[in-house]
């Protein structure tokens, strides 16, 4: 499989405090790759560092070959890296569609003064850009509230329109920070089989920040756990399940257990 | 071109009749002719107004809009009386030249969100009111003064527009003009905003991480819109200094700026024609209010405060509801 994605080294420091500490390792094109460890790991500081939202302390990110870390976050966005937020982050007013219109603006073949002029081209860019809303939102079974207000919306819909706007850019990599987050079960399952038809239907890699670990082992190919900011191991579900790092990280060490 | 809907153009048009010819029937039938340099005044700060609104799209609360006014104003005059430059070639001038301030002021400064950024814009107005008394091509607190009146303009000797200084009353061209200029500004604001731009301004308005995220150049499209609206300000200034004929350190002073942010707040920050309606209302209002005596700040603070209670979204939200004529 091609490696899209490589974190060499990176290592974030916030004053004296190490959030991330010299952690490597590669995605693979079309792999689901879940981040995981206990609250306070980093895993949300790498995530900002891949997507370029924070400076990277020393280490890169590397994309396709070409490096990505310590950029504007909008270009990283338009080379194909773009992240998600979870559910506050969303355009409030707009409606579902709205959203998903304006997070096309990359594909736009018309200037913006064309634009304002009402050109041909940007006709068309309006017209192609309601219809792939339509589209996108009826892949994400969100047609019915494609209507609706944002801010009108329950936590699971604007988990996944978050999951819209992020599809409506046509990114490669998609960082989705904590998708299953406040999910009851069914809910959870849902979103499992929609992140991963994501992968299979439109080829985009994804990687995610995740604290459910039932949803996390069921649809990930492989893991990265991080532990006070140190990557501690990396592999497949099953081999994740028995590292014994892991499950110190989790539930303590017995040294852990006495010290309290 | 221009995508209005039946009822819009109806509108549009009727209120286009309104200005060109009931007002000046209505003025000439009262014999009220002071009425046409109040409504000139409207005209020409609901155009500055404009622009404080286009900050205001992006999120940004402008109140420094007396400064770049003030600018205009200037730039006109020194142009016209300096360099002998036609009053309607140093009006986009003055336009373009705030413009370019804005750019270059706006830099460092739009970075800073909220109260941060007002407070900023709060001071540029007294920044370049000293400015101007501290330079010598703005002639210090003398100011510019005797601005010969705007010339005339012939192509192949047809006159497209009477030469001011021939006419035996300007008041009625210069309210002619400032009602042309301003149904432009507002074509070109609702275009904007009805734009890609305006979508993208909105995006920015509502969370600038998540736009950032869907590839918006947040700096870029912040410096456009606030060179853009600077430029609104410019011309402003510049008509007003060109009917005033003169321009001192004082003719823009904060408390201008602190009432083109009001404008906008009245008529409604949701509503491209929000400031024209909170323009007219403001400076009306204050007019009438003016047999109050010293009651007429206590009178008219409180009514902004209700209406600032009971109508956040400004007063065109009373007839214009969502998705209605925009």
């Amino acid at each position: 499989m091609n490696t899209l994605l490589q974190i060499k080294n990176v290592t974030k420091k916030y004053g004296g405090l190490i959030a991330n500490n010299n952690i490597s390792f590669d995605v693979a094109e079309n792999e689901i790759l879940s981040v995981i460890g206990p609250n306070g790991a980093g895993k949300s500081t790498l995530f900002k560092m891949i997507s370029s939202f924070t400076p990277t302390t020393s280490g890169e990110v590397i994309y396709r070959g070409e490096r990505i870390s310590n950029l504007k976050p909008h270009i990283v966005a338009r080379k194909g890296v773009v992240r998600t937020f979870q559910e506050t982050t969303i355009f409030k007013s707009m409606t579902v569609h709205e959203s998903v219109v304006v997070a096309q603006h990359l594909r736009a073949k018309a200037s913006l003064s064309g634009y304002f002029l009402g050109s041909k081209a940007a006709k068309e860019d309006v017209k192609a850009f309601g219809k792939y809303a339509d589209e996108l939102l009826e892949f994400l079974e969100m047609s019915e509230i494609s209507n609706e207000q944002a801010s009108n919306l329950p936590q699971g819909s604007l988990r996944a329109l978050g999951i819209a706007i992020g599809l409506a850019t046509d990114p490669k990599v998609l960082l989705l920070d904590e998708p299953f987050a406040g999910m009851n079960h069914d809910e959870t399952m849902r979103m499992v089989d929609l992140v991963r038809s994501v992968r299979d239907e439109r080829g985009v890699t994804v990687m995610l920040v995740e604290h459910d670990m039932p949803a996390v082992m069921s649809i990930s190919d492989r893991i990265i756990v991080l532990n006070f900011g140190e990557k501690i191991a990396e592999g497949t579900p099953s081999e994740i399940q028995n590292n014994e790092k892991v499950i110190e990280a989790y539930l303590g060490s017995a040294d852990d257990e006495i010290g309290m | 071109m221009l995508n209005f809907s039946t009822k819009q153009l109806i509108g549009v048009g009727v209120f286009i009749f309104a200005i060109f010819v009931g007002v000046p029937f209505a003025i000439a039938a009262t014999g009220r002719w002071d009425f046409f340099f109040t409504l000139t005044s409207v005209a020409l700060l609901a155009i500055a107004s404009a622009g404080v609104w286009l900050t205001f799209y992006i999120g940004r609360i402008n109140i420094g809009q007396g400064a770049f006014a003030l600018i205009g104003a200037y730039v006109s005059a020194i142009l016209v009386v300096k360099a002998g430059w036609s009053f309607w070639i140093s009006l986009p001038a003055a336009g373009l030249f705030a413009a370019l301030v804005a750019i270059l002021i706006g830099l460092p400064i739009l970075r800073l969100r909220g109260v941060y950024f007002a407070m900023i814009t709060l001071v540029l107005t007294q920044v370049v009111t000293l400015t101007a008394l501290a330079l010598p091509i703005t002639n210090g607190a003398k100011g510019i003064s005797s601005i010969p009146l705007p010339s005339g303009i012939s192509l192949f000797s047809i006159t497209i527009v009477p030469d001011f200084a021939t006419m035996d009353s300007t008041k009625l061209a210069f309210y002619y003009t400032a009602c042309i200029l301003m149904i432009i500004t507002y074509i070109a604001l609702y275009r904007l905003v009805n734009s890609r731009l305006g979508h993208l301004c909105r995006s920015m308005q509502q969370n600038e991480e998540l736009a950032s995220s869907i590839g918006v150049n947040i700096s870029y499209i912040r410096i456009v819109i606030f060179a853009i609206s600077s430029f609104f300000g410019g011309i402003g200034g510049a008509m007003f200094g060109s009917i005033a004929q003169s321009v001192y350190p004082s003719s823009f002073q904060v408390a201008d700026s602190v009432n083109f942010m009001l404008n906008c707040f009245l008529g409604g920050l949701g509503y491209v024609f929000g400031p024209m309606l909170g323009t007219l209302v403001l400076y009306f209002g204050w007019d009438l209010l003016f047999e109050f005596g010293k009651y007429q700040m206590l009178i008219y603070s409180t009514f902004l405060i209700l209406i600032i209670r009971f109508l956040p979204n400004g007063l065109l939200s009373l007839s214009l509801r969502k998705g209605d004529n925009k």
